[in-house]
């Protein structure tokens, strides 16, 4: 840090959303020093969301890349992870060798797709995918162009979305899914059912309450099918697995900090290493960070969402520019899917609740209304077709907790 | 202050009416209604619910 405390040095590592909006707000509060992205992908910061719907139906996906400021003055290192972090020397290693010195690190490297080790499963390209960034979803797309029978491993948002974008695009379509509805430990069992039977109207063979045992592979290596635990088979040519995310940390392995469920941040987003310590000049955000979550009394996993990339990665920068200066950092989450027509909003944190209301359920309007509780307190909401619910939830959620 | 929205990128996300209750809001089937000229004490939340918004829908700009 110079003498005022500023860094003149940062390196912000992780080149999608929430490293982006960082970067844009050093520059707009008056940060005028070095400024590195540095970005495993080989692309500009892009937009994730579409990647499971629009990017996947559209017949001319839209462009996804977001606007970058003109004024942003940074140096782009694209193309190249970071595999190593120093905090005492202060220095993050890239796969290439190259070591950046920073005064202030912003640790913005996003998650990763879930493996399922699944027996059978044939090699890459012969018919199963994940979908997490750009090039898993050029790869989806072109498969289900092709396809015409898909398997979709996890009933979660994403892959109620890319189950929704199956059979937008005619495919016959089986969605599997261990839990006895989908969503149940995200949005509780009425959300959950509620979904499952949007699933069941727009045609999808829902399975639930079972999982898949093994792949099923042609004599050229090609997917053909999968076997599932209840002893029944689905064919396949094309299976996609999605069964959530983890932070992409493991390149914080030796540093010190343990990483493994998120960077542990304080309410400024500053990296805390085991023993409750900040790590000097280190703050983290996005899906690679585990902030303190008001509504949980302590922190939680990251719900790895879209708005929490956009209102971490500016509040980091802040806590960069600013220190102890830099406003504690309340965020009550949000998060949304979009499927067969139907806008499903939520906001809070409805895993935490031990009690359900349902408020409105109409399933011929396709509208939901339902909030979370817990201990009697609200912690959450979710509607869809009704996102003009929400407002007064969210006012409700975002007032002190006591 | 002037706002415009573009109502066909709108995906009723709801982020500008939490950001900025004085100038937008829904009707009941969810269509956003919003106030095209708003006070210019209301910048702050204003461009709060620009930098929210997930499909990029709302420009403010100075008064014409």
């Amino acid at each position: 840090m110079s003498a005022a405390g500023h860094p003149r040095e940062v390196v912000i590592v992780g080149a999608s959303l929430a490293g982006l909006r960082a970067a844009a707000t050093l520059r707009a509060e008056g940060f005028g020093g070095h400024l590195t992205l540095v970005g495993a992908e080989q692309y500009t910061p892009y937009d994730r969301p579409p990647l499971s719907k629009k990017f996947l139906t559209a017949a001319d996906p839209a462009e996804t890349r977001l606007p970058v400021p003109d004024d942003l003055r940074a140096r782009w290192l694209l193309g190249r992870a970071a595999v190593r972090l120093d905090p005492y020397s202060r220095i993050v290693t890239l796969a290439d060798g190259t070591r950046l010195p920073y005064d202030g690190l912003l640790i913005a490297t996003g998650a990763a797709a879930r493996s399922g080790a699944v027996p059978g499963e044939p090699g890459p390209g012969q018919g199963v995918f994940t979908l997490r960034d750009r090039d898993d979803a050029v790869a989806l797309r072109a498969a289900l162009a092709a396809g015409r029978r898909l398997l979709v491993v996890g009933a979660g948002f994403l892959g109620g979305e890319i189950a929704a974008a199956g059979r937008a695009l005619g495919l016959d379509v089986t969605l599997v899914e261990a839990g006895a509805v989908p969503l149940e430990r995200a949005v509780g069992a009425e959300a959950g059912a509620f979904v499952g039977m949007l699933h069941r109207e727009a045609g999808i063979d829902l399975r639930t309450g079972t999982t898949v045992t093994a792949f099923r592979t042609g004599p050229d290596g090609a997917l053909t099918g999968a076997r599932l635990a209840d002893g029944r088979t689905v064919a396949a040519d094309v299976a996609v697995l999605a069964l959530g995310a983890v932070p992409a940390t493991g390149w914080l392995a030796g540093s010190g900090i343990e990483a493994t469920g998120g960077v542990p941040c304080d309410n400024r987003l500053r990296a805390l290493f085991p023993d409750g310590t900040a790590v000097p000049g280190v703050v983290a955000a996005g899906d690679a960070a585990r902030v303190p979550q008001p509504l949980a009394g302590g922190d939680a996993p990251p719900p790895g969402h879209w708005s929490g990339a956009v209102e971490q990665g500016t509040a980091a920068a802040r806590t960069l520019l600013l220190g102890e200066a830099a406003p504690v950092f309340e965020e009550v989450p949000s998060f949304w899917s979009d499927f067969h027509g139907v806008r499903l909003r939520s906001v809070g944190l409805p895993g935490l609740a031990d009690t359900v209301k349902v408020h409105e359920c109409d399933r011929d309007a396709r509208r939901l209304e339902v909030s979370y509780h817990l201990g009697g307190r609200l912690v959450g909401a979710l509607t869809i077709g009704r996102t003009s619910r929400l407002a007064a939830y969210r006012r409700v959620l975002a007032e002190p907790t006591p | 202050m002037q706002i415009t929205v573009d109502l066909d990128l709108c995906e009723s996300h709801g982020s500008c009416v939490f950001a900025a209750p004085g100038i937008f809001s829904f009707d009941d089937d969810d269509y956003l209604l919003y106030e095209p000229a708003p006070d210019d004490g209301l910048r702050g939340a204003a461009e709060k619910a620009a930098a929210s918004c997930p499909v990029r829908a709302i420009t403010v700009a100075a008064a014409p």
